[in-house]
């Protein structure tokens, strides 16, 4: 099997990669770069473990093939915190103990994080609606859905 | 196995006439990844149309409206115009799984994955839309009904694609709704489902009416005797009663876990009904 060239942008940087025709991007993050934040829950789309933003959209990256990716932008979890400084819906999980595991977290916080940037003032129902993508087993969900009303309550501060 | 991205829909074409083996069209993928990652399909040849710019706008036309293939079911949700012509075809492909997959899913790919449950189908039946196919031979359009034949088969021949679904411009005082039923609030395969589209007179007579009914028989069924009780009246009682009865006497469903042939029948009707009177209202009727 020939592999697909793929040039892309990665969290704001040029990214070039060699992948198979049916891999999928889900892989090519975990496997060829490293970026190992998305995970792999279902991997048919049904839990969002795998949820990338690619160009303003909420999407499973284990239902994009990595050659898809060609001439795209790729937000994963990696990019959101600067340096040392958590991004404030990481600060605000941390803080509200919205993880057990965390598997799930990577894709929560990226769901989230598109959320609010579609809807910087969200309601509970909207917030749970928003993320009915994401499972999580072990939190029940309401301490997730604080985390978030904070988190958009700092965000709309800044 | 290939993965190829044409500019143009005829060359698109071109590479599916010419390949030997199996060939699968990638849109947004979300039946197609979880096919292949189950091994239900190895496909030799995959097609990403997305790349063909035509296929990736909704355009608003003297006629109507075109929805190309490649557009994500997300963004035919945040069309204004779409949504206030079409509220029951918007609706529909808003239902269909969850936001990570509505950033994907098409409901040119919704229709030709052929689910007998698929949620955008019943609305595009019943709001009489037409599938524009593009082959080696050239373009034909036909209706959306005669797209599936059965459980996860297509009426379409291997080189051709669908590059649109047409919905017509509204005629005044005209509604449409859907509605399914699931056992949990969202992110579920409909059990069953029915659409229903409808234009009204000043008095408030339906003058025209399509109704249809999803996951109740091998594929999505459009019940011309239940548009049938419903024109020439008002939405009284009787009518819909009558809608109710056709429409459960019109499935052929299956009984499995999901639900039993009898549920499905008597919650078809019931569905049938509520969606009615959703369209009599969107179309100004009291």
């Amino acid at each position: 099997m020939a592999g697909v060239a793929v040039s892309t942008t990665i969290n704001g940087d040029n990214v070039e990669y060699l992948c198979q025709p049916d891999e999928t991007l889900l892989d090519v993050l975990r496997d060829r770069l490293g970026l190992t934040g998305a995970k792999e829950g279902c991997g048919t789309g049904d839990c969002g473990a795998c949820s990338i933003i690619l160009d303003d959209r909420l999407v499973c990256s284990c239902l994009v093939l990595g050659a898809e990716a060609e001439g795209r932008r790729v937000e994963t979890v990696e990019g959101m915190a600067h340096g040392d400084t958590l991004h404030p819906l990481q600060q605000k999980f941390l803080e509200h103990a919205a993880l057990q595991c965390g598997i799930c977290t990577p894709g929560f916080l990226i769901a989230a994080k598109d959320l609010l940037a579609k809807n910087p003032d969200p309601s509970e129902e909207e917030i749970r609606f928003g993320l009915a993508g994401n499972l999580c087993r072990c939190t029940g969900y309401d301490k997730i859905v604080r985390a978030v009303q904070d988190a958009a309550n700092v965000m709309k501060g800044a | 196995m290939r993965y190829i991205r044409p500019l143009s829909i005829e060359d698109a074409v071109g590479q599916l006439a010419g390949s030997s083996g199996t060939a699968a069209i990638l849109a947004g993928g979300s039946d197609l990844l979880v096919r292949m990652k189950g091994g239900f399909v190895e496909p030799d040849l995959i097609v990403d149309i997305k790349a063909i710019e035509s296929l990736s706008e909704i355009r608003e036309t003297a006629e109507g409206f075109s929805i190309g293939a490649a557009v994500p079911c997300a963004v035919v949700g945040e069309n204004a115009s779409l949504k206030k012509a079409w509220p029951g075809v918007v609706e529909a492909a808003k239902l269909i799984g969850s936001k990570q997959v509505q950033g994907r899913c098409t409901i040119v790919g919704n229709l030709c994955n052929a689910s007998p449950a698929a949620d955008s189908v019943p609305a595009l039946v019943a709001a009489g839309a037409r599938a524009v196919v593009v082959g080696p031979g050239g373009r034909r359009t036909i209706a959306v009904e005669a797209v599936p034949t059965g459980p996860g088969k297509t009426s379409l021949a291997k080189s051709e694609i669908i590059e649109a679904i047409l919905l017509d411009k509204r005629a005044p005082r005209s509604g449409d709704a859907y509605l399914r039923f699931i056992p949990r609030t969202e992110m579920d395969i409909a059990v069953v489902s029915a659409g229903v589209n409808l234009t009204i007179d000043e008095a408030g007579v339906v003058k025209s009416a399509r109704v249809a009914v999803g996951a109740a028989a091998p594929t999505v069924l459009l019940v011309e005797e239940a548009a049938e009780a419903l024109i020439g009246r008002k939405l009284d009682e009787a009518a819909l009663e009558r809608l109710a009865k056709v429409c459960a006497g019109a499935c052929r469903p299956i009984d499995d876990k999901r639900g039993t042939v009898e549920f499905r029948r008597k919650v078809a009707g019931v569905l049938a009904r509520r969606a009615a009177m959703t369209a009599y209202t969107r179309a100004g009727g009291k």
